[in-house]
């Protein structure tokens, strides 16, 4: 590996964790599509914060972005409220007029600068350790590197001082509001969170990427466990893993590494839709066949209960009879029936059968419930 | 600019001429098929759409080698129902939410359609050039033969939205009924997003992927202040989108350095910004002066009632009293001052020489009678 291909593996690594962390509460709180808004706002913050400061690395620029993302939820929650349209209606309108202004403002006015809309709907990871961070003459490494750096540690920073109160903000507001927490207060830092994020990694990855970074470890990590703590750190570390998968992905295709990364976390999130452990595809399906086994066993015993030590048991506990009675296929009630008899639920004698004790049991209690 | 120039354009110039009729055929089907998804409660719905259909048109130029229209938008359809069923089916076995779902189905599919288009881009292969227009619009372009493939889906979607008027409806409106009548609402569904789909991607080449998603949201929410009637909400949805398309592209060829898919944006938006204020019974602007009108009624009403049972103390109901009275009754409260005038204009009290207020003999009445509702009927307040 060359220290550019280590470079831009660290890119996207640190760029990855930093936007599962606020991506977690998006996911969350049902805010996902916020995201996808907010990611296409803030260029409207940078073009405005680059006419008044003349400058691509101003820090300021940032700070605008964060403010138009802050201004983006206003708006959409002022349409909202207006309650002529659905919220999602109104993020629908907000954002695509906001970018548009964006677009128009660059193409008219900011033609000639390094500002195009491409680059920033798309980004380029390739191009970031060109970019050398060198304070007082000493390269120390690519921008990028520093401005995600920087960018996970102020939300490590926040969602590690307000964890509780988000915790509490996310699944219970109107506790957190009785308690005196201010939930808006939490609700406007989070989303100043993702548009900071946004910011920071649209350079390298793209406004559409963002989201798929923002989402797609969380949303797999949602599948994997019910605790707060462990869904963050299971999204940081499926998005670190998706990253560097991604990296290589597209190193072998010759293809654009922030289209591998999200094509990698769709590949991820699949695998753990098939294969998790208890709400997976896999698990589900084999759940669903487990609880059709144990009905039809229970179905079974409680037959032979009914009618045991009556006249008509002779007839009634007789393998080729269930079929009529219980309407199964013969194949099907022999499997059941052989199921039983392996769990000792029930014993064979000269072609009927017969419950013992466990099966029995296991017959009272279904009565019973 | 002169508007007989741009009529004249409009019909004789070739660029501009494809351009308007370009925009404007998508702006009427996704108009239309729009007002649907947002009934639905699927304005979003679009926005996924349009960006998971960039892996379909890639694949099918890497399958086919061919960038006929028609080829591409039948991969942009097929990846969109794809999405649509993947999400439906994620919805239905997880407990994932619809917006983290579409988040993930709109930035995932992307991803991968930008993977397999840097892809084709570095294949050693000059036809994909121009595969990436798919992803900004460029509505200048559009040929001919773009435009009548256009057309022709549009038409196609437009024709199936009135042959299936009534199932939609109930779909939108009312789906256990309508599956209580017999109707498949799952073979419907499919349908309708299929539509969705169609007319979304008419729009792709011209609009782009950001931008199609405000053309599905935006007629129609405009539309919907208007009426409350499916058919004249339909009908003002697609003439939104046609005027905000035609209009977009006769801005962007007059004014220089406009590009034409943001600048329908924004005329689409101003539409909305217009009907939002001014559109009769849900507009802001009325909702705003009735709400008015009716805290001025209230206020009124309340001065009117208190002269009146304050002059009942005195056998005589125009019994005059000082504001002063009536402000102790009230205590806070601003502006009795005022109603005593406006109701003084409209004949209901008067004032006496000693600058005491009284009922005239309507305003008593009047006042007689609310207070005689109040208590037959309590349960009427609220409506009136």
């Amino acid at each position: 590996m060359s220290p550019a291909q280590v470079e831009i593996q660290l890119i996207a690594a640190i760029t990855a964790a930093a936007c599962a962390l606020p991506g977690v509460f998006l996911i969350l709180r049902r805010m996902a599509m916020m995201s996808d808004a907010i990611s296409h706002t803030v260029l409207l913050g940078i073009v405005v914060g680059f006419f008044i400061t003349k400058d691509l690395t101003s820090p300021y620029l940032v700070l605008g972005a964060a403010l138009t993302g802050v201004l983006t939820v206003s708006l959409v929650e002022l349409v909202h409220r207006t309650r002529l349209v659905r919220e999602d209606a109104a993020v629908g309108l907000v954002f695509p007029a906001l970018f548009s202004i964006a677009v128009l403002l660059i193409s008219r006015y900011a033609g000639d600068v390094h500002l195009d809309t491409d680059a920033v709907l798309l980004g380029e990871l390739a191009f970031a350790p060109f970019n050398r961070f060198a304070p007082f003459g000493s390269d120390i490494g690519p921008i990028a590197l520093y401005l995600m750096g920087g960018i996970l540690l102020i939300n490590l920073f926040f969602i590690s001082l307000f964890y509780k109160e988000l915790k509490l903000a996310t699944f219970d507001a109107g506790l957190a509001a009785s308690l005196g927490f201010a939930p808006w207060l939490i609700h406007y830092g989070l989303m100043a969170l993702v548009s900071i994020t946004a910011v920071g990694a649209f350079d390298t990855v793209g406004s559409v990427l963002v989201v798929a970074l923002m989402v797609a470890p969380p949303m797999s990590a949602y599948l994997l466990t019910d605790r707060l703590s462990r869904m963050i750190a299971l999204s940081v570390a499926i998005g670190v893993v998706n990253a560097i998968l991604g990296y290589w992905l597209a190193h072998l295709l010759d293809a654009s590494i922030a289209g591998s990364m999200a094509s990698m976390a769709g590949i991820t999130f699949g695998v753990i839709y098939l294969l998790a452990p208890e709400r997976g595809l896999v698990a589900l399906a084999r759940r669903r066949a487990r609880q059709r086994w144990e009905f039809a066993m229970t179905m079974l015993a409680i037959h032979l209960f009914n009618h045991e030590g009556l006249p008509e048991a002779s007839q009634e506990n007789r393998e080729e009879h269930l079929s009529q009675e219980v309407r199964w296929a013969p194949d099907f009630a022999a499997r059941v029936v052989s199921r039983t008899v392996e769990q000792g639920w029930v014993q064979r004698q000269e072609g009927s059968l017969n419950l013992t004790e466990l099966g029995r049991q296991r017959a009272k209690q279904a009565i019973a419930g | 600019m002169d508007i007989l120039k741009v009529l004249h354009d409009l019909v004789f110039d070739y660029t501009l001429r494809t351009v308007a009729l370009g925009a404007g055929t998508l702006g009427i089907a996704s108009g239309a098929l729009g007002s649907f998804a947002m009934l639905r409660r699927q304005s979003l719905l679009g926005d996924a759409m349009s960006h998971a259909a960039l892996p379909g048109i890639v694949l099918a130029f890497l399958l086919t080698r061919a960038k006929t229209p028609l080829v591409l938008m039948a991969g942009a359809i097929l990846a969109g129902w794809l999405a649509t069923l993947f999400m439906m089916s994620l919805l239905r076995t997880t407990r994932l939410k619809q917006d983290s779902v579409l988040g993930f189905i709109l930035s995932v599919f992307f991803g991968f359609g930008l993977m397999l288009l840097t892809f084709v881009q570095r294949l050693p292969d000059a036809r994909q050039a121009g595969l990436d227009r798919f992803l900004f619009g460029q509505a200048a372009t559009l040929l001919e033969r773009d435009v009548i493939t256009m057309a022709a889906l549009g038409g196609v979607a437009l024709l199936a939205v009135l042959a299936f008027w009534k199932e939609f409806k109930l779909l939108s409106f009312d789906p256990e009924f309508g599956a209580s009548l017999g109707f498949s609402m799952n073979v419907l569904d499919v349908i309708l997003t299929t539509l969705l789909v169609i007319a979304i991607v008419i729009g792709l080449q011209a609009v782009g992927v950001v931008l199609m998603s405000a053309m599905v949201v935006a007629p129609a929410a405009a539309a919907r202040q208007w009426s409350d009637r499916l058919g004249v909400m339909v009908v003002l949805a697609s003439a939104f989108g046609m005027l905000a398309g035609v209009s977009g592209a006769v801005l962007s060829s007059t004014v220089p350095h406009l590009s034409t898919g943001p600048t329908i944006v924004l005329v689409i938006s101003a539409i909305v910004l217009f009907s939002f204020t001014f559109a009769t019974s849900r507009g802001l602007l009325w909702a705003g002066l009735r709400r008015l009108r009716q805290r001025q009624w209230l206020q009124m009403e309340g001065v009117l009632r208190d002269l009146y049972l304050l002059a009942r103390q005195h056998d005589d109901s125009q019994h005059p009293h000082s504001q002063a009275v009536l402000q102790a009754m009230n205590p806070g409260r601003a502006g009795i001052a005022h109603t005593l005038n406006v109701l003084a204009q409209r004949g209901l009290v008067r004032r006496e020489e000693n600058g005491e207020w009284s009922l005239s003999t309507e305003g008593a009445r009047q006042a007689q009678e609310r207070i005689e509702n109040e208590t037959q009927d309590t349960t009427m307040e609220g409506t009136s």
